[in-house]
């Protein structure tokens, strides 16, 4: 999850902020870190870059991003199995 | 100051007509413009449907006047604006103090991408003559020369809102006697750039859209040109053709929310109708059709059928977003819609809304599903929001 | 009814914003191109705002915010912005990204920073401004539209305040395109001598101006703006010249009221002609002075040349910064600006004291 929280203070430009900063289950949307639609749509991206995951429902964002331990968890579930 | 500003002439092209004969024949007949991309060269070709113009940019050329490299913004513009100053048949045009406003969002971007995709590789590399029509004005201005107007031109970009904005400044300049015919509306041709900057935000729909729909899954992007000739009262009352009708009404608010997003509550867009109505001194009830804005995305409808219900509750005008037909042509939309506007009103009709199937469960309306004719449409509101607030509604009067 | 200039604001290549006005001396530059010098904006714009703006939102914004601050107005009654090339940065981060990326895996936030309203939209959203807001992109027009549209609102409606501005920056790609369509200097040159450099091209500019304006007599109205003309494509000297002379007759003054004339003049030895022909006939004898030494030649300079008669009218004297003099000059009560880019598009300003 360090690593994450990396990737997603350097997608949505969020300079002042450290990981130590964003807590493991910390709301990323409205409340905790405030984002917003327009970051939803860059975490997509940032999933499908980085992971590989294409998340092509942009409903289904707020419940995947809604910490960075859910985004985790989606990413194991859904990350392609290397051969 | 000029009690009232005037319609004398209207001219437009887009993916349903290349003039206003074909488009109402579209209109009438239902044929909408979106399908499978032809001229643009995109990777989205068969995933995402786009409403172009039947013309390639030599056709395009041959029409306009212009040379076929360049920025097809142009080329578009061109036709619906000599459409629409021959529509006036002003005899003594070249007399009068002239002005052309228009508006685009995209400048000449559709030569740019491909300037920049050899400038990538060095800096040596590129035609510059791709490049040196990129700016929004440039494409204003290669129409203006060929117009041979010259004493007032300028270019206004507010994303969508755009050409409703280039046509209530140009009303504003007549109203204080600064010029006496005005051409205004706005131009945008497809572009890679636009095609894929909306589809980052996810609001394309991969089927014809359908705004307005409790199903709606975005909007389709179009491309086009459309122009009206504003002209004083004075220079109206000299003509011999009798003026589409007036242009009453129009207020610019700004929704101050987000930078994309539209507020809930469409604060921007009640706002923009409301002082468009208090503008025009009409009330609500006056209003005959509301020329939606009505792109198909879940946020917009949303957000200014929220404000239609709090400003026209509880009885609704008769309302139809031609989005269905023409997709969203951004800078070119507001232009476009005023020109079906003031073809409402001078042959009596009503739009529809096509593929409207299921109405939106949180609003008390329904727009207009079927065409209709030898209607009393005596006033016209016509709706442009778009990115960054900026909300423009008009209002077009029967005289 | 009367426009006045209430405050302004300025991000350019000189020390012209914030603490570090006025400054002792004028930033020299060597090459052709002079940027922005600018404020640390992490000390002038929320954190969480700060993030989703490219510089060019930065200037714009900051240039505006600090025009309302001075006068202590929270609101305007409509915000209107001049910009010729738009959000250059954003558009050219976007595109290399379609092209490399073959229109795969696209962000949305340098689209959304790309369009040409994003100045205007971003201060309406930081101040929550609802009133009207309008973005012009005409080239060397931008501005004189958008102050065109101001002036008008401030005529027409029963409000008193209009923010009006415009912006335009360089990066290294419009840098190296505009280069190559020939309108810089072939070889270095300084700034502090680019005006007498009887040669091709001038220096590449940017900056961010904007203007509270005012229908209203405020105590602190910085100028009264009289006048404001603009010409397109005039077919030679006789045709300027007639231009000047009516647009000064319309104010029912002539060329002998006017104590200082801030002329374009840009180092290009073909655009400068006009001014030279100027000085030799209506000009001559007058007082003159130029200002594309200080910021570089770019579409929306003309914002520079406002703020600049705006701060030598209201402070009653032309600082010695601006022509590298050794003192201060006596006052300037009436000022006339004229103005050309690419000998297409012409503007005029008159501004006094109030």
């Amino acid at each position: 999850m360090a690593d994450l929280k990396l990737q997603i203070i350097a997608q949505l430009n969020l300079k002042d902020l450290k990981p130590e900063d964003i807590g493991d289950d910390q709301p990323l949307f409205i409340e905790g870190l405030g984002l917003d639609s327009i970051d939803a749509l860059e975490l997509i991206v940032l999933l499908q870059q980085e992971y590989k995951i294409k998340l092509s429902n942009a409903e289904d964002g707020p419940k995947v991003f809604q910490s960075v331990r859910t985004m985790a968890a989606y990413i194991t579930a859904h990350q392609p199995q290397k051969e | 100051m000029s009690a009232s500003v005037l319609i004398a002439g209207a001219g437009v092209i887009s993916a349903i007509g290349n003039n206003i004969a074909e488009s109402l024949d579209a209109l009438e007949s239902g044929k909408a413009g979106m399908g499978d991309m032809h001229w643009l060269d995109s990777s989205h070709h068969g995933k995402l449907p786009v409403a172009e113009v039947n013309l390639s940019n030599k056709l395009l050329a041959e029409r306009s006047g212009l040379p076929a490299t360049i920025t097809r913004t142009a080329l578009l513009s061109t036709i619906a604006a000599k459409e629409a100053l021959a529509d006036s048949a002003i005899e003594n045009f070249h007399e009068l103090r002239t002005g052309f406003i228009s508006a685009n969002t995209v400048g000449g971007m559709d030569k740019s991408e491909n300037f920049f995709a050899h400038f990538l590789s060095s800096h040596e590399k590129g035609k510059l003559r791709n490049i040196i029509h990129h700016e929004c004005g440039s494409a204003t201005e290669l129409v203006a020369d060929q117009l041979g107007i010259s004493d007032y031109i300028s270019t206004i970009s507010t994303a969508c809102s755009s050409s409703a904005n280039a046509i209530f400044f140009a009303a504003r300049l007549i109203k204080h006697n600064l010029l006496d015919v005005v051409i205004a509306g706005g131009t945008d041709a497809l572009t890679k750039f636009t095609l894929n900057g909306f589809n980052t935000l996810m609001i394309l729909d991969h089927e014809p859209c359908k705004p307005f729909d409790e199903n709606r899954r975005g909007l389709n992007l179009g491309e086009g040109a459309g122009y009206v000739v504003l002209v004083s009262d004075r220079v109206a009352s000299s003509l011999k053709k009798k003026p589409y009708c007036s242009l009453s009404g129009y207020c610019n608010a700004n929704d101050a929310y987000h930078q994309t997003a539209s507020s809930p509550a469409g604060t921007g867009s009640f706002l923009a109708m409301k002082g468009a109505l208090e503008q025009s001194g009409l009330s609500p009830a006056d209003i005959s059709y509301i020329n939606l804005h009505g792109t198909g995305t879940q946020n917009n409808d949303i957000s200014e059928g929220t404000a239609i219900k709090k400003l026209f509750e509880p009885s609704y005008p008769k309302m139809s977003s031609t989005k269905s037909f023409t997709g969203h042509t951004l800078g070119a939309s507001g232009g476009i819609e005023a020109v079906f506007s003031i073809l409402a009103i001078k042959h009596g009709l009503i739009y529809p809304n096509l593929r409207l199937v299921t109405p939106m469960k949180e609003l008390p309306f329904i727009p207009e599903t079927k065409f209709l004719k030898n209607e009393k449409v005596i006033h016209v509101l016509s709706n442009s929001f778009g990115f960054g607030g900026n909300c423009s509604s008009l209002i077009f009067s029967k005289l | 009814m009367n426009v006045y200039i209430r405050s302004t604001a300025n991000i350019s290549p000189q020390k012209t914003f914030g603490e570090s006005y006025p400054p002792d001396a004028a930033v020299e530059y060597i090459g052709n191109r002079l940027n922005c010098i600018e404020p640390d904006y992490a000390k002038l714009i929320d954190a969480k705002l700060i993030r989703r703006m490219s510089r060019i939102i930065k200037m714009g914004a900051v240039s505006a915010m600090t025009c309302l601050q001075k006068t202590g107005l929270n609101m305007p009654d409509g915000i209107t912005t001049g910009t010729a090339y738009g959000c250059l940065e954003d558009t050219s981060v976007f595109l290399t990204r379609l092209i490399e990326n073959e229109e795969e895996m696209l962000t949305p936030t340098a689209f959304i920073q790309s369009t040409h309203n994003t100045v205007g939209a971003q201060i309406a959203l930081m101040i929550k401004c609802h009133h009207y807001n309008n973005t012009f992109v005409h080239r060397g027009f931008s501005f004189e539209s958008a102050l065109l549209d101001a002036m008008l609102l401030l005529r027409e409606n029963h409000i008193t305040h209009v923010l009006a501005g415009a912006v335009d920056e360089i990066t290294d790609n419009s840098h190296a395109i505009l280069t190559r369509l020939g309108l810089y200097k072939r070889k270095p040159v300084s700034n502090f001598s680019l005006l007498q450099s009887d040669s091709k091209g001038t220096m590449a500019g940017e900056g961010a101006a904007f203007f509270l304006l005012t229908n209203r007599s405020f105590p602190d109205n910085c100028a009264q703006l009289n006048a404001m003309h603009t010409f397109y494509k005039p077919h030679g000297i006789a045709e300027i010249q007639k231009n000047i002379i009516s647009f000064l007759g319309e104010q029912l003054i002539d060329i002998n009221n006017i104590d200082l004339i801030i002329t374009g003049k840009n180092g290009d030895k073909k655009g400068d002609e006009i001014y030279k022909q100027l000085e030799h006939s209506i000009f001559t004898n007058h007082r003159t002075m130029h200002y594309k030494h200080l910021c570089g030649e770019y579409p929306t300079a003309s914002a520079f040349a406002l703020w600049l008669a705006t701060s030598i009218v209201k402070e009653g004297i032309i600082p010695a910064w601006i022509e590298n003099t050794d003192s201060n000059q006596p006052a300037a009560k009436r000022v006339l600006i004229y103005n050309h880019y690419e000998n297409i598009y012409h503007s005029l300003f008159l501004i006094s004291a109030c």
